[in-house]
C-alpha cells in the first residue's frame, strides 16, 4: 500500500471517467458440438438425471428406495432408514463430496461445472429442446432478428410449453422426494397438492425454467458460490482448457491447400467456431478465463475443424499451465498429475470414504435415548432402597419388529425395573418410550452420582444392542 | 402494563425513537450524490499507480432499499407497539397472541378431550387411546412433582401403588386434582416436648414393625391416644376424610427413619396439592384421574 508522493488524503483529484458497472445481457447462441467430450457430458446427462428422475420411482421393500420424509422425520435409501440420530453419517457425505470437488478439481479444473453440475445439465437439455424447435445457432439468431409473425410465434411458445413442461416435471420430481411420488402424482392430476407441496412444485419448476432457460452463464458467472472459489484450487499443474498460441499464431483465414507456414501463418484459421459454441461466450484464445467452466465443447469443435483441414488436433486441448510454459514435454504431464497435493486429496478421501462405508455396514438399527427425571433426582423406595427414575426411549431402526432386554453395569447389585414387562416390543421403524427405574442399596455408597451405562439388546439377535451411558444419585 | 414511572419516560423514549428513524432517512437524503453522467471525483487515494478510490454515487436500488428500511420502520411503530407505551394501531400484544393461539388450541383438541367427558371413568381407564393421552397430559403437568413414572417422592405421594390418602375410587382421584389437597399436620412439639415427640415416634415405627426402642414405644403408646388418634384413628390407619397416612404400613410420605418421623410429628407437615380446575379444566382432569386410576390396576 504505497501512496504516492505529493497526495494529500481527502483531497478531491481531478475527475474520471464514469463507468456504469452494470452490464447488461448479451443473449448467447451456442452452437451445438459434437465429439468426444459433448459425448461425455451426455453419459454425464444421462447418470445424473437417471438418479433424478428415476430414483424417486423405484420401491424396496413395499416403500420407496429413496424417500426423505422430513414429516416423520425418516430418510429411506436403498435398505437403510436414517433417523435424525444419524445426522453424522449426512456429515460423512457432505465431506466426501467437498474433497471429491477439491481433487477433481486440483486435477482437471472445473470438470464437475463442465459436466456434472445441474445448471449445466438443464442447460444442456433446454438448449437440446430450443435446437429441436428453433434450430442451430444460425436459425436462432435469424429467429431473434425477424419481426414477429405466426411463425416466430409459434415457435417461441412451443419452445417456451416445452420448456415449461420439463421444468415442472422437475419441479414435481424433485419433490418426489420429500413426498411418496405416486401419492404425489395422485394429487397433482386431481390438484388436490398440499399448500407447502405446491409452492415447492413451482418454485423449483420456476427456478429450473428461469435458471436454465433465461439465465444459463449468469448463474455461473455471477450467482454460484463454487465457480469462485474453485479457481483456488487451481495450481500451474491443473487440467485446463489452453489454446495452444505458440502453434495457433499468427491466426489467419487461409485456403485449404495454401503453405500457410511459408504465408507466415500459424494453425488458428479464425474461424470463429470456437466462440460460437462457447456457452458462456468467451474467446479461449485470449487464455484461461474466469468465465470458463470446462466444459471443453470449444476443443471438441476445433478437432472437427482441425480435422477437415488435415491439420493435428489438439489446437485447442486439455493441457497445464506449465506445459504452456515449457517447464517440460507434454508426454510427462500424467507423471505431474501425482503431486503431493492430489496424492494428499485422495489420502484424506479414500480415508473418509473408508470410513463412512465401515460406519454404515457396521451400523445397528438400535438407538436408544435415557432422560432421567428432572425434578425427583432420587427417591427411598419403602424398603429404604434408593431409586432414581429414568424415560428410556427405544428408537428400532430395523424394517422388522423386534423386542429388547435392559441390563445395566457400573454399579454392584444394581437393579433395572420397567413399568412395563420385558422383553419390550418396538414395532419397526418407530419410537418407544418407557419408564425405567434404576434401583440401589444405598449401603456402602458414597454420595454423589456414579456413572452406570444401560444395555439395550435385542432378544433375537443378541449382536444388535447399544450402550448408553447415564448416572446413579445417591442422595 | 406499562412499565414508565411517569408519561415523561414513555415520550422521551417515543420521541428518540422518531428522531432516530427519520434521521436516518434524512442522512441518507443528504449525503447522496447526484447521479450524472458526467466525470467522477476520486478521493485523491492512489495506490500502484493506477489504484484509485472513487467517489461514486451508491447504486439507486441500494438507496431505495434504506428509505423502504425507514418507510418501514414508521409503518411498524404505527401498527405494533414500539413507540414508549404506544400500543399500536393493530393492538396487538403478545399476551393477545397466546390467548388467540390458546383459543385455536381449545377449539381443535376440546373435542377430542369432551368425547371421553360423557364415560364413566373406568370405562377411560380402559381405554388404552385415552390412557396414552393421559399419560403424555401426567407427563406435561404432573411429573413435576409425581415422577414420570407416578412413583412419587419425598413429599409427593406416589400414585402408582394401592395405598390412597384420600381413598383410591377414580370420582376421589378426580376430585384430588380438581379441588387440591391441603395435608396439613400440626407441629406438636410444643405439646409434647422433645422427649414427647421422641416415644410418640417409637411408638408409630413400632405400629408398622420397624427398628424402635420397646420402652421409648411403650412410653410414647398413651401420648399417641391422647393426641394423635383424632385424626389417625385409634387403629392408626389413618382417615381418608382428612387424608390422615396410615401409620400401620410400610408407606411414608415424609421418610420412614426415626429421625424423620421426629421431625415430621414436632415440625408438622404442610403438604399441598394444587387445584387444577381452572389451569386444565375438566376434560384433561377426566382423563388424568382415569390414567392415575389405571396406574394402580392389578397392583
Amino acid at each position: 500500500m504505497n501512496q504516492s508522493d505529493g497526495k494529500v488524503a481527502g483531497k478531491v483529484e481531478e475527475p474520471v471517467e464514469a463507468k456504469d458497472l452494470y452490464e447488461a445481457r448479451k443473449n448467447i447462441y451456442a452452437r451445438s458440438v459434437t465429439g468426444i467430450f459433448a459425448n461425455l457430458r451426455i453419459l454425464g446427462v444421462a447418470l445424473t438425471q437417471f438418479v433424478f428422475y428415476v430414483f424417486p420411482w423405484l420401491i424396496w421393500n413395499d416403500r420407496p428406495m429413496m424417500l426423505f420424509d422430513l414429516v416423520h422425520r425418516k430418510f429411506y435409501v436403498f435398505g437403510y432408514i436414517f433417523f435424525p440420530q444419524d445426522f453424522v453419517y449426512l456429515t460423512g457425505v457432505l465431506v466426501i463430496a467437498a474433497l471429491a470437488l477439491f481433487l477433481f478439481t486440483a486435477v482437471a479444473g472445473r470438470i464437475w461445472c463442465g459436466y456434472a453440475c445441474p445448471q449445466t445439465v438443464y442447460t444442456e437439455i433446454f438448449m437440446w429442446i430450443e435446437r429441436a424447435i428453433e434450430g442451430d445457432r444460425a436459425q436462432q439468431i435469424k429467429l431473434a432478428k425477424s419481426p414477429w409473425n405466426a411463425r416466430k410465434i409459434r415457435l417461441k411458445l412451443a419452445k417456451h410449453a416445452a420448456w415449461f413442461a420439463v421444468a415442472l416435471w422437475t419441479g414435481f420430481t424433485f419433490v418426489g422426494f420429500f413426498t411418496p411420488i405416486r401419492d404425489l402424482a395422485h394429487e397433482f392430476a386431481s390438484f388436490s397438492m398440499g399448500p407447502w407441496e405446491t409452492f415447492w412444485v413451482f418454485f423449483y419448476g420456476f427456478t429450473t425454467y428461469g435458471f436454465a432457460g433465461h439465465m444459463r452463464e449468469q448463474v455461473c458467472l455471477y450467482m454460484c458460490p463454487y465457480a469462485r472459489f474453485q479457481s483456488v484450487m487451481f495450481d500451474p499443474d491443473t487440467l485446463i482448457i489452453t489454446y495452444d498460441g505458440n502453434r495457433g499464431e499468427p491466426r489467419g483465414q487461409r485456403n485449404k491447400n495454401a503453405d500457410y507456414r511459408a504465408e507466415g501463418k500459424g494453425d488458428c484459421v479464425d474461424c470463429g467456431i470456437c466462440v460460437q459454441v462457447c456457452p458462456t461466450g468467451i474467446d479461449i484464445r485470449k487464455g484461461l478465463q474466469y468465465e470458463c467452466i470446462g466444459c471443453a465443447a470449444c476443443i471438441d469443435a476445433c478437432n472437427q475443424v482441425m480435422d477437415k483441414m488435415s491439420y493435428p488436433r489438439g489446437l485447442i486441448r486439455y493441457s497445464t499451465e506449465n506445459v504452456m510454459l515449457g517447464k517440460f514435454p507434454e508426454r510427462s504431464m500424467t507423471a505431474h498429475v501425482f503431486r503431493p497435493r492430489v496424492l494428499l486429496y485422495t489420502a484424506i478421501l479414500t480415508a473418509i470414504a473408508i470410513a463412512l462405508g465401515v460406519a454404515i455396514y457396521m451400523r445397528e438399527p438400535l438407538k436408544a435415548n435415557i432422560i432421567r427425571d428432572r425434578t425427583n433426582l432420587v427417591r427411598e423406595t419403602d424398603d429404604g432402597l434408593l431409586e432414581n427414575v429414568y424415560r428410556m426411549q427405544i428408537i428400532n431402526m430395523d424394517e422388522k419388529a423386534h423386542r429388547y432386554t435392559l441390563s445395566a453395569s457400573g454399579m454392584n447389585d444394581l437393579k433395572v425395573t420397567t413399568n412395563e414387562a420385558q422383553p419390550l416390543l418396538v414395532e419397526p421403524a418407530s419410537t418407544r418410550v418407557v419408564s425405567m427405574s434404576l434401583i440401589a442399596d444405598p449401603e456402602n455408597l458414597k454420595t454423589g452420582s456414579i456413572p452406570v451405562h444401560i444395555k439395550i439388546q435385542d432378544v433375537d439377535n443378541p449382536d444388535i444392542s447399544a450402550n448408553e451411558k447415564t448416572s446413579f444419585l445417591v442422595r | 402494563m406499562s412499565d414508565f414511572v411517569s408519561d415523561f419516560w414513555s415520550l422521551w423514549v417515543a420521541g428518540i425513537t422518531l428522531a432516530s428513524v427519520l434521521g436516518c432517512g434524512l442522512f441518507l437524503w443528504a449525503v447522496s450524490i447526484k447521479r450524472t453522467n458526467a466525470k467522477v471525483e476520486t478521493t485523491g487515494h492512489k495506490w500502484d499507480e493506477t489504484l484509485e478510490e472513487w467517489n461514486n454515487p451508491m447504486p439507486a436500488w441500494w438507496s431505495w432499499l434504506f428509505y423502504i428500511t425507514v418507510v418501514f420502520g414508521l409503518v411498524y411503530l404505527s401498527l405494533f407497539p414500539g413507540l414508549g407505551t404506544f400500543q399500536g394501531m393493530l393492538g396487538w400484544s403478545s399476551h393477545g397472541q397466546y390467548d388467540d393461539e390458546m383459543k385455536v388450541a381449545k377449539e381443535t383438541y376440546d373435542p377430542i378431550f369432551n368425547k371421553y367427558l360423557k364415560q364413566d371413568l373406568k370405562t377411560v381407564a380402559a381405554d388404552p387411546e385415552a390412557r396414552a393421552m393421559g399419560q403424555r397430559l401426567f407427563l406435561t403437568y404432573c411429573s413435576q412433582c409425581h415422577g414420570s413414572d407416578a412413583g412419587g417422592a419425598r413429599g409427593f405421594p406416589n400414585l402408582a401403588d394401592k395405598d390412597w390418602l384420600y381413598g383410591g375410587a377414580p370420582e376421589t382421584i378426580e376430585a384430588s386434582i380438581t379441588g387440591g389437597r391441603a395435608g396439613v399436620m400440626p407441629p406438636w412439639a410444643p405439646v409434647l416436648g422433645d422427649q414427647g415427640v421422641k416415644e410418640v415416634a417409637n411408638y408409630v415405627l413400632s405400629l408398622s414393625g420397624h427398628k424402635h426402642d420397646a420402652n421409648l414405644a411403650a412410653a410414647g403408646k398413651p401420648k399417641f391416644e391422647q393426641n394423635c388418634v383424632a385424626c389417625h384413628m385409634p387403629t392408626a390407619t389413618g382417615n381418608p376424610a382428612l387424608g390422615a397416612p396410615n401409620l400401620t404400613d410400610n408407606v411414608w410420605l415424609y421418610g420412614g427413619t426415626e429421625a424423620k418421623v421426629i421431625e415430621t410429628i414436632s415440625k408438622g407437615r404442610n403438604g399441598v396439592m394444587p387445584s387444577w380446575k381452572d389451569f386444565l379444566g375438566e376434560a384433561k382432569i377426566h382423563l388424568l384421574a382415569a390414567y392415575v386410576y389405571s396406574l394402580s390396576e392389578g397392583k
